[in-house]
């Protein structure tokens, strides 16, 4: 590819004042790439407080560190965070652009794609540089999981969104050096089009299901809400959450946020337990993460059991009930 | 109120992954024998969405897709489902898996049909995935765009959407024309009636070309594609699952020892 576009672009999240996680990890296999290109690795971060979290950037991996401290980019707006991207991104003409595959890069990779007229692949678990052509090649999961497909784009930017937990953050390295430096355009508020008018939290009591040790996750299997109840008992007796299908979800026994797969959560449990579910591999590329899978499922042809490590072929409710008891003795409560 | 809803007909995303096959040498996906294509998930969730509108308010719903000649019968669900019309946008030179020029082809169509309020698309497909024709089409259309919705309703000022974040909803205002994608929160679709399935098998459904969208052929042509994909493989799923035998109950004992011993 012929072009005057150069260095790794990572699109920086910041919550509660602190760079998050996936945003780190995305230094890291920036780094790589950059270092595979030879060229430099950017990071950016919006809204008030980012400029003095640019030190610590440079240390975990960033070479230059743009920042703009205005209000108006506190919370994430698609309309204004599309537009600094855009503005910045024909300036500064980065080759590659990585973004997490969060609430915030599932809207803005696109977004910002349809306005530059780059090339981008959604949800990749991994990027390499091809170091002849120097381009980036990725790869993604396709069909739900069922193949995966590799990528090149032949526009630049060349960007991509990463689910979190897919990279390791590097070791903070105190001896980095790098530049901080402001973004001075300001925002016009009337580009704002489509505004957030509320947020509502969807509380969740117990264990936070991403956090969780242990997944226990029901399907169509399970029947009704009610006997969701018997899942959320097995759950806190393991000290860990329940999960579900989307099928679960759309009936309405458990809330959508307790998806878990290819267009919900993805978790990375030590053990996932994972009861009257098929095991289609939408769910399961949510699940792959988990140390330990434990299958009950009454068809022993289905697909869960080829990803499970411990399996029963039959109906759970002939199981969960003794399976229940048993741990109260072994747990003495 | 105008509604374009955008629809793709994918292969049934539900066969079993042992049925999934592909062709690694032309990157194709082999179209497992005796299941007929479906709408796409999220796809036939816009439609829900368009005519839970039209249900409140006066709204007109047009269903657009590009495909085959096979892809009318998604046009036809989506008949069955509310939408008033639909056009299938068949061309060979439309065959692509680039979502710009995806994009592009449904704008053209979009300009042919005329004015509109809103524009609804899944927020993916559920074949290959892309995740992003319904925002690239929005900027093409250069209107604002909202993603992962799971209710809308009308107010003074447009529309107000729901959309669906990790840790639990946004709502937003946003002005009409604009561009919806919808997430499968939107809860499950209606199921047509009788009466509706009829009317859509009666209905004769326009089939624009290049020609008829006023498309300029260049940018249909190989080298404008954004990407490319150069690889595709089934990943390697090793069985090695132990199977435990026995009743239920000794069962339920052995896995409750093996978790205890591993927490
Ligand atoms: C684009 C796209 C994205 C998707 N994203 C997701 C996603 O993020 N998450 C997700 O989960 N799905 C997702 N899906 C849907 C996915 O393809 C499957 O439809 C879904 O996961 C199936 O849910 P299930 O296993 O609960 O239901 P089914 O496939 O119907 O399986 C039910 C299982 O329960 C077993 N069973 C029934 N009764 C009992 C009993 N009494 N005891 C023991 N076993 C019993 C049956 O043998 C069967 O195997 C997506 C699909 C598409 C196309
Ligand atoms: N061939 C097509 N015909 C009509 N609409 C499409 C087509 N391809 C994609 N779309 C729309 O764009 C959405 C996102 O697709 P994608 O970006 O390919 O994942 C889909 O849910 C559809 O609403």
């Amino acid at each position: 590819m012929e072009n005057n576009h150069r260095n790794v672009l990572v699109f920086g999240e910041v919550l509660m004042g602190k760079i998050v996680p996936i945003t780190l990890e995305l230094l890291a296999i920036g780094r790589r790439l950059a270092d595979d290109l030879g060229e430099e690795l950017y990071l950016m971060l919006l809204g008030e407080g980012t400029g003095r979290l640019g030190e610590e950037a440079i240390t975990f991996g960033a070479d230059q560190v743009y920042f703009s401290e205005e209000k108006l980019l506190n919370q994430y707006n698609s309309d204004l965070y599309t537009h600094v991207a855009d503005s910045f991104c024909r300036r500064v003409l980065p080759s590659v652009i990585l973004f997490g595959h969060t609430d915030i890069g599932c809207d803005l990779a696109p977004r910002l794609n349809g306005r530059i007229g780059g090339g981008l692949s959604i949800d990749c678990m991994d990027l390499s540089i091809d170091k002849e052509k120097k381009h980036l090649i990725m790869r993604r999961p396709v069909f739900g999981g069922n193949a995966i497909a590799t990528v090149i784009s032949n526009r630049v930017p060349q960007m991509a969104t990463i689910r979190p937990k897919t990279f390791q953050p590097l070791e903070k390295n105190l001896s980095r050096q790098g530049d901080v430096i402001p973004l001075e355009e300001k925002i016009d508020p009337s580009l704002i089009k489509a505004r957030v008018v509320n947020y509502i939290k969807e509380e969740v009591e117990g264990v936070k299901l991403e956090e969780a040790e242990v997944v226990v996750s029901g399907g169509r299997g399970i029947e009704d809400k009610k006997n969701f109840t018997l899942l959320k008992e097995l759950a806190d007796l393991l000290g860990g959450a329940i999960g579900a299908t989307r099928v679960a979800c759309d009936e309405g026994w458990v809330p959508a946020h307790l998806q878990i797969g290819q267009s919900g959560k993805v978790v990375s449990p030590k053990i996932y337990i994972a009861i009257g579910l098929s095991g289609a591999m939408a769910h399961i590329s949510g699940c792959l993460g988990s140390k330990y899978i434990v299958a009950i499922n009454k068809d022993s042809e289905a697909n869960i059991f080829n990803v499970a490590h411990l399996g029963f072929v039959g109906d759970w409710k002939e199981v969960l009930p003794p399976l229940i008891e048993r741990l109260r003795e072994l747990k003495g409560k | 109120m105008n509604i374009i809803v955008c629809v793709k007909q994918v292969q049934d995303p539900e066969i079993p992954p042992s049925k999934f096959k592909i062709d690694p040498e032309t990157k194709q996906v082999i179209p497992p024998a005796g299941v007929p294509p479906v709408i796409s998930v999220y796809d036939e969730r816009a439609l829900e969405a368009a005519c839970r509108l039209k249900d409140k308010y006066k709204a007109k719903i047009v269903a657009i897709t590009i495909g085959t000649d096979k892809a009318s019968e998604v046009i036809r669900h989506a008949i069955s489902m509310g939408a008033d019309d639909g056009y299938l946008l068949c061309d060979p030179a439309f065959e692509s898996k680039d979502s710009f020029k995806t994009a592009y082809i449904l704008s053209k169509a979009i300009e042919k049909i005329g004015a509109f309020d809103l524009v609804l698309c899944g927020r993916q497909a559920a074949d290959w995935g892309a995740g992003q024709v319904g925002s690239i089409l929005g900027e093409m259309l250069t209107v604002p765009v909202v993603s992962f919705a799971c209710d809308i309703d009308v107010v003074d000022t447009g529309l107000r959407v729901k959309r669906v974040v990790s840790d639990g909803y946004e709502i937003l205002e946003v002005p009409m024309p604009c561009l919806i994608t919808v997430s499968s929160e939107v809860g499950l679709p209606r199921l047509p009636s009788g009466m509706r399935i009829m009317l859509a098998r009666k209905k004769p459904i326009p089939v624009w070309k290049a020609t008829d969208i006023n498309i300029e052929h260049s940018l249909l042509e190989k080298g404008h594609e954004h990407t490319e994909i150069i690889g595709l493989v089934v990943p390697e799923r090793k069985s090695e699952c132990e199977i435990i035998k026995g009743t239920p109950k000794e069962a339920a004992y052995e896995i409750a020892e093996r978790l205890v011993s591993m927490l």
